[in-house]
């Protein structure tokens, strides 16, 4: 193991190690432990000046209530989930099937489809942002939540083509010839054989996609324009825009945005990191 | 190739006798079905991607040739773009921003080996430690940006308000054309060291510990079994954290368009964020002029994705 473990290490190493690591910790998370702070006081506290001390009072309650009350971010997120689930489902059922064509079948143009969508995965969206724009626009999808979700299929569609045809290349593929030689058809294969092992990727995969699409703002600003389909980024961007100075509930705004990934991620731990990391061992 | 396990083996003998009931398929079918099957798992994802990704790419080179509105009609301009660009003091500042972004950004690849090296132990709870300190990452780049435009606020912010106590002048960081740029980079490194962190923390959790003892038997320490032992272990995970990195640089737009909207006098602006000003602003559509920045940026792109990919295929000829 490297760096060599603390608990071999001289005594004051190891309490020295045990006094940083909180600090350390509090130190890098001190802008948003200054946030949510903030969230919590009241807005007496902002107007007298006192901005880093205790708040006065706790008034998480009332500026948590004020945010969802006088402003329209429960809907937003409501929005965000209608975007979010269906992208998930749409992106992530798509690459288990090109995903499996890629990883099982050998044919001249296997590599040259897999790397088409590998780099259309890592380019600039800003080249595809006026030709999408047009195209959702003339399908009458312009400011409608679907035509947010068809966009981000497509484009997820990508990244877990190469995800899953990665995950199936290191299945037993022994596994996938016998069902051959017994004659089962390859759609049976798919359905009955391959499917069922694919459920660590679907569940690491659906994760990402989940924090990708919640977190996505480009898109937001670029395919919506009215409340009515604008997912919760957008509409926090707007909203700071009419709470100038109110920081409280800015701040409050801000955490209930961020809180559907940050749970997601907490439940969903092992597979979110197992996701990421792909490749990082073998590559 | 690994042998089947028992349980698979079960799961094959279920599903063979379910196909066998089924034989009652079309003899051209049967023929070639392993040469159509790839081909029609592809389609539903290739058709989708083709048309969202693909195409609007070579739509996007197109449009750049063009003086365009995006409604009326659109007027062959053939380089006009182009040479325009040549003479834009907005798109020198835009592209020595992005520069300055993909060199301060790489930061986070040893910053990221830093903290994961700090983190690398097995004390009590420091599973726990370990995603709080990942906890920025998943965060939306529009809450980083709001965090730190009231971490930085005049006033009230907690860095100016540090700034001010140690050296008695306040700055107003976001307002400041020689800091905004730096200041919006910091704000995009918090969750991009946590990313890189991640990677090598995996990294880290799968290196040979037999070959780790071995160089420690030989005597090595310190900075030369990290630079000999242990980096060149890490190299998968360097490699993605560079290539993560690169794409996030090229791809900022949030923290821009959040923290400073390009100000002040776009000063913070970004090819990126350039881009979507002059073809979606309120001073007017211009669709064209628009498309040839984001095709410079996609060149620029290229560059990187090509190098990528090279690595892969080689990677995949091995294999």
């Amino acid at each position: 193991m490297f760096p060599t473990p603390v608990q071999k290490a001289a005594p004051w190493v190891r309490h020295a190690y045990t006094i940083i690591l909180p600090i350390a910790l509090i130190l890098w998370l001190l802008p948003l432990i200054g946030v949510a702070i903030t969230s919590v006081r009241p807005s007496a506290d902002l107007a007298a000046g006192n901005y880093f001390g205790i708040p006065s009072r706790f008034a998480g309650i009332d500026n948590y209530t004020a945010v969802f009350r006088d402003s329209p971010i429960g809907w937003y997120i409501l929005n965000s989930f209608k975007v979010t689930i269906p992208t998930v489902i749409g992106a992530v059922g798509l690459a288990c099937l090109s995903g499996f064509a890629l990883a099982v079948y050998k044919f001249r143009a296997n590599l040259l489809i897999f790397f088409l969508f590998v780099a259309g995965n890592f380019i600039p969206f800003q080249i595809l942002m006026v030709p999408v724009r047009d195209m959702t626009l003339r399908a009458g999808l312009y400011d409608s939540i679907s035509g947010l979700v068809l966009f981000h299929i497509a484009f997820q569609t990508g990244f877990c083509t190469l995800f899953m045809r990665n995950f199936i290349t290191s299945l037993p593929f022994a596994l996938i010839e016998s069902a051959r030689v017994e004659g089962v058809s390859e759609w049976r294969i798919f359905r009955y054989i391959v499917l069922p092992l694919m459920r660590p990727a679907i569940a690491a995969l659906s994760v990402l996609v989940f924090t990708f699409i919640w977190n996505d703002y480009f898109w937001a600003t670029v395919l919506v324009q009215g409340q009515h389909a604008m997912p919760v980024t957008a509409g926090l961007y707007s909203l700071n825009g009419q709470w100038i100075a109110a920081w409280h509930l800015v701040s409050a705004g801000s955490i209930v945005a961020a809180m559907p990934p940050v749970l997601m991620f907490f439940l969903m731990q092992k597979h979110f990191i197992a996701g990421l990391t792909l490749g990082a061992t073998k590559g | 190739m690994p042998a089947l396990s028992s349980a698979q083996i079960k799961i094959l003998s279920k599903v063979a006798a379910m196909s066998s009931t089924v034989s009652a398929t079309s003899g051209f079918w049967k023929r070639n079905q392993q040469r159509l099957a790839p081909w029609l798992f592809l389609a539903p994802g290739m058709i989708m991607f083709s048309i969202y990704v693909i195409i609007p790419i070579f739509q996007s080179i197109w449009i750049s040739f063009y003086d365009w509105d995006g409604l009326g009609p659109k007027t062959w301009i053939g380089l006009g773009n182009y040479v325009e660009l040549l003479d834009d003091e907005a798109f020198y500042t835009s592209l020595k921003n992005n520069i300055l972004w993909l060199v301060l950004y790489l930061l986070a690849v040893p910053a990221g080996l830093a903290v994961a090296l700090f983190l690398n132990q097995t004390v009590t709870g420091i599973r726990l430690y370990k995603s709080l300190f990942f906890f920025p990452f998943v965060i939306s780049q529009v809450v980083v940006g709001l965090i730190f435009t009231w971490f930085y606020a005049p006033d009230f912010g907690l860095l100016s308000a540090l700034i001010k106590t140690l050296t008695g002048q306040s700055i107003a960081i976001l307002a400041d054309e020689r800091y905004v740029t730096l200041g919006i980079i910091a704000a995009g490194l918090w969750p991009q060291i946590a990313y890189c962190m991640i990677l090598y923390l995996t990294g880290l959790n799968n290196i040979n510990p037999e070959q780790v003892e071995a160089a420690r038997m030989d005597g090595a320490r310190g900075w030369s079994l990290l630079w000999n032992i242990i980096l060149p272990q890490l190299g998968p995970a360097t490699f993605i954290a560079i290539v993560v990195t690169v794409i996030g640089a090229l791809r900022s737009f949030d923290l821009v368009s959040i923290m400073t909207d390009g100000g002040p006098y776009g000063s913070s602006r970004v090819l990126s964020f350039y881009m979507y000003e002059q073809a979606l602003s309120e001073y007017g559509y211009r669709m064209g002029y628009g498309a040839a920045i984001a095709v410079v940026l996609f060149m620029i792109m290229m560059v990187f994705i090509t190098l990528f990919i090279v690595r892969m295929l080689m990677r995949e000829r091995h294999a």
